[in-house]
């Protein structure tokens, strides 16, 4: 079976029900994903197949219809996401282990929905834990980030390109 | 040695004249310069100046020995060299680095002291001077009680200044000038004539000068880094996947493994069928682990979840009992004399004071408290990779107590701890619960059967939530007698089991004297109460229990200050100037002074509305939390939390805010919903679906202010916990009259 992740084509040899998870992290070693339920109650190993926020966890790798992206193809340290970046900004990570599934869950609520209102957030955020209690930071990161997009948008627009690069890693 | 070794390892007795006794016996080594541990692997042209600081052509690495869970830790401790050192923000890398007793941790027994944090009597002060010595001889390098930037602050500072006097020296050489001509500036020497030699370049003279012993460190007025709020060094990598937490180490022929443990906590396996599971794809391997689970070997941890699961068991029942209610009996029935493990504050005549009382203007108030078992669940479940080879094992684990875990591996595989590493990864969370060390004995235990091969051992969440140590169930009885305004008396009883005897336990260091705990948050807060006593008794230990975010105070917090709470209303005075009035603590009065302000607390609310108070001072920090709540036709609304505390001096507000904040999520979420309950002698609760914790939709505004009127530095990664549960408690009570005493709520009302 052939899978596309964060752009690349990987072959592999597994169980068709084994978790996308699981082939991510240990068959590929892409470790941005995390594991934390298994059961897709915390959100720690979102990631998107197209644009939509799915939890690898329990998301059979033969099922997968379309390319994926995770953490790790969104932006890199040198060259960060616009909502990464609105992350660091305010400095929301603690322990760090919820975020890479926060900021997957972020960017894809962003993608349809450029300014969220409160309600926005708490539905699109709710199915993600973190035990170090970062969500008021998260929350303000995410208006930070819908603010710099309509923003960089604008620029791109007046300038005559398109921020969908950016936007979309 | 030996025998020093011996002594303190028999008599590790807190604040007591055991210790006292051991001074004089122990000083002299105490004082001795402790070993280097980078020097057992030096590199070419590296030089290692002191314990925490390498420089090489590379730059300076600074090592930062403490647990990184979430706290920020090596961001603040970098900036205690960094700013000593004159080093630029940019340029910092730092490193846990390995495990040592040199990096012990010297104030992590202090809040086990028979002393109130706000007395600096030279009894008092000389006893924690003295828990220092043990600390070092126990050589434990361990995170936790909110001690690392109490124990830090100094000597961290120290290592910068050293390191910088040793450069100077060595450009002062290289450059035959006088070295009080020159100075530094971001990571360079430079000479009155402005020319600049890096750390870099000077790393090969400085590694041959003896650093010198007189440092002088920079004034509080001079700081550029410390006292400002910084990136965190960990923050990059962190949002973009790129932190590498245990649970992420990779390696050539990695091998993946689970562990299923007896559910009868500490009880034995007694037979296992494994046929479905060792014939299941990617399996390799079922082995039994001495008699208390097995652990699946696999090609990747999914199979070895799935085929733990087709293993069928027959465990050995636990020796505790087998339901939570026959456990609360225990703890109720633990109520006496045989039990009672200390008095620690007994002002005035609680008894007589009760009996006797004026009822046409006294009152008095009598009831009892109840708090359950609570799980960690840390984000990141249990995890630990090793790799065992020839005559060596390296060991990968997110961990709070490194060098007992060289400790650990030295008794299973029986080499010496040269050849034992520890690598101290990032870690999803600790609180606690990583250090505990059954999750590394397993991987090592299990390592021994895959020698030459690296193996990753992860716990499924279900083996995490149900094979925790936790934090113990507790109760509270209590007496109280409101007079006109005040309260006049109160006699408040914990019971609950000891979390030293059972941590202490399992490290083979036996406990003498109090658990001091057990009374935590209660015995030693700030309230002149005329008749005031606090008892502890130490309940037998029935589920194995630990260290849990502000240990004794999670509990104790909550109870205290209920009952404060109870007392002001019933006495018919504002509960937050009961406080006040009683208080006379200075830092202690101010945090109470600006959380009102913060929360307006004087302006009234609509019915539906209420304000609760609590105030709880643990790990020598006051804190103030004031609890916002809108009784709504569904339920409970958290509305808005503010909190105000005081740390004596803010290396990093903005990260110290961020802890606060944290920890008063980590409090409510247990308040409103944490339960762990037994069953047939097994926990229940497997996973997030029947143990939660707060959402994004549920958390509140949180406002936090940092304060520095404090007699000394403090650490802030728990203290902001224990007042959550009461000012919740105290808010429901002014938005709804009904007054709580069992957690958690939300077994006697809904929040939305
Ligand atoms: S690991 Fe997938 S939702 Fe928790
Ligand atoms: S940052 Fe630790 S769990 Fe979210």
């Amino acid at each position: 079976m052939d899978i596309k992740v964060n752009g690349k084509t990987h072959n592999l040899v597994v169980d068709n029900d084994m978790p996308l998870l699981w082939v991510l992290r240990d068959e590929l070693n892409i470790k941005g994903p995390k594991y934390g339920c298994g059961i897709a109650m915390c959100g720690a190993c979102t990631v998107h197949i197209g644009k939509i926020a799915v939890r690898s966890c329990t998301f059979p790798v033969g099922q997968v219809y379309d390319d994926i992206t995770t953490i790790e193809g969104l932006g890199t340290p040198s060259a960060m996401h616009i909502v990464q970046r609105a992350w660091v900004e305010h400095q929301v990570a603690q322990c760090g282990y919820c975020q890479p599934g926060q900021i997957m869950s972020a960017v894809a609520l962003l993608t349809k929905n450029t300014s969220p209102t409160d309600s926005d957030i708490d539905n699109a955020m709710s199915g993600n834990l973190c035990r170090c209690g970062t969500y008021p930071k998260i929350r303000a990161a995410i208006k930070t980030a819908a603010i710099n997009i309509i923003q960089e948008k604008h620029t791109m627009s007046l300038i005559g390109t398109s921020a969908e690069g950016d936007s979309n890693g | 040695m030996g025998k020093l070794k011996t002594f303190t390892r028999r008599s590790f007795l807190i604040g007591s004249t055991a210790i006292a006794g051991g001074v004089a016996f122990g000083y002299y080594q105490y004082k001795q310069p402790q070993d280097n541990p980078l020097l057992k692997f030096p590199k070419l042209n590296q030089s290692i100046i002191t314990p925490y600081i390498k420089i090489d052509q590379q730059g300076v690495t600074i090592i930062t020995p403490r647990a990184e869970m979430g706290q920020g830790i090596h961001t603040t401790l970098a900036a205690l060299v960094a700013e000593e050192l004159d080093l630029s923000w940019e340029t910092i890398r730092v490193e846990h680095g390995p495990a040592s007793s040199t990096y012990h941790n010297a104030a992590v027994l202090e809040e086990g002291l028979p002393f109130a944090p706000t007395n600096n009597g030279l009894m008092a002060n000389s006893i924690r001077k003295l828990t220092k010595i043990p600390a070092k001889f126990l050589g434990m390098q361990i995170t936790g009680g909110s001690s690392s930037i109490v124990d830090a602050y100094e000597k961290m500072r120290l290592a910068g200044a050293t390191a910088r006097a040793v450069l100077i020296e060595a450009a002062a050489q290289i450059l035959k000038v006088d070295k009080t001509t020159l100075f530094t500036y971001q990571g360079h020497v430079v000479s009155s004539s402005g020319e600049k030699i890096s750390y870099s370049e000077l790393a090969p003279t400085a590694q041959k000068i003896t650093p010198p012993t007189d440092i002088q460190l920079k004034r509080k007025e001079d700081w550029k880094l410390l006292g400002k709020s910084l990136p965190r060094i960990d923050m990059v990598a962190k949002c973009t996947g790129t932190a590498e937490f245990s649970i992420d180490v990779n390696a050539d022929d990695l091998l993946y493994a689970t562990v299923k443990m007896n559910p009868n906590l500490g009880a034995k396996l007694i037979a296992y069928d494994d046929s479905n599971a060792v014939s299941m794809t990617g399996v390799k391997q079922v082995i039994n682990l001495n008699n208390k689970g097995v652990a699946v070997i696999a090609s990747n941890t999914w199979y070895a979840l799935q085929a733990a699961k087709n293993i069928s068991f027959t465990w050995d029942n636990a020796p505790y009992p087998a339901s939570t209610d026959e456990m609360f009996e225990v703890v109720k029935n633990s109520f006496t004399e045989e039990y009672i493990d200390s008095t620690l504050k007994q002002e005035g005549d609680v008894d007589s004071a009760i009996t006797n009382i004026d009822e046409s203007f006294e009152t008095i108030i009598k009831g009892e408290y109840k708090v359950p078992y609570l799980a960690h669940t840390t984000m990141e479940p249990l995890n630990a990779t090793v790799l065992i080879e020839q005559n060596k094992i390296q060991i990968w684990a997110g961990n709070q107590n490194p060098t007992q875990i060289v400790k650990e591996a030295e008794k299973i595989t029986g080499l010496t701890p040269n050849n034992i590493i520890v690598h101290t990864t990032y870690m999803g969370g600790g609180f606690g619960r990583r250090a505990e060390m059954d999750f590394i004995k397993y991987a090592i235990e299990i390592a021994q059967h895959t020698k030459g091969k690296p193996i990753k051992v992860t716990w499924s969440r279900e083996e995490d939530t149900t094979h925790d140590y936790y934090r113990p169930l507790a109760l509270a009885k209590f007496k109280g007698v409101s007079t006109n305004h005040t309260i006049k008396a109160l006699d408040l009883q914990l019971a609950c089991p000891s979390v030293l005897t059972s941590q202490m336990g399992r490290m083979d260091i036996p406990l003498a004297g109090p658990d001091v705990s057990i009374v935590q948050a209660a015995w030693e807060q700030p309230y002149n109460i005329e008749h005031y006593q606090v008892r502890g008794y130490k309940v037998p230990e029935m589920l194995p229990i630990s260290s849990w975010r502000s240990v004794g105070a999670s509990q104790n917090g909550f109870f205290h200050e209920s009952v404060i709470d109870e007392l002001a209303h019933s006495s018919g005075i504002d509960p937050l100037t009961c406080r006040l009035n009683l208080i006379n603590h200075h830092p202690s009065k101010k945090v109470i002074e600006a959380v009102a302000q913060m929360a307006n607390w004087h302006t009234k609310r609509p019915k539906n509305i209420g304000l609760g108070i609590a105030f709880t001072l643990s790990f020598g920090v006051p804190v103030a939390e004031i609890v916002e709540v809108e009784n709504t036709p569904n339920g409970i609304k958290i509305l808005n939390v503010y909190a105000a505390v005081d740390v004596g001096i803010a290396l990093d507000p903005r990260n110290i805010e961020a802890q606060v904040m944290s920890g008063i999520i980590f409090g409510l979420s247990a308040a409103m919903m944490g339960e762990i309950t037994v069953k047939d002698g097994k926990v229940e609760q497997t996973n997030f679906h029947q143990y939660d914790a707060i959402r994004m939709n549920q958390t509140p505004n949180i406002q936090v202010k940092v304060l520095e009127n404090g007699e000394k530095i403090r650490g802030i990664g728990e203290p902001g916990t224990p007042p959550a549960a009461p000012a919740l408690g105290n808010a429901i009570f002014a938005a709804t009259g009904k007054r709580i005493r069992e957690l958690p709520f939300n077994k006697s009302i809904n929040f939305v």
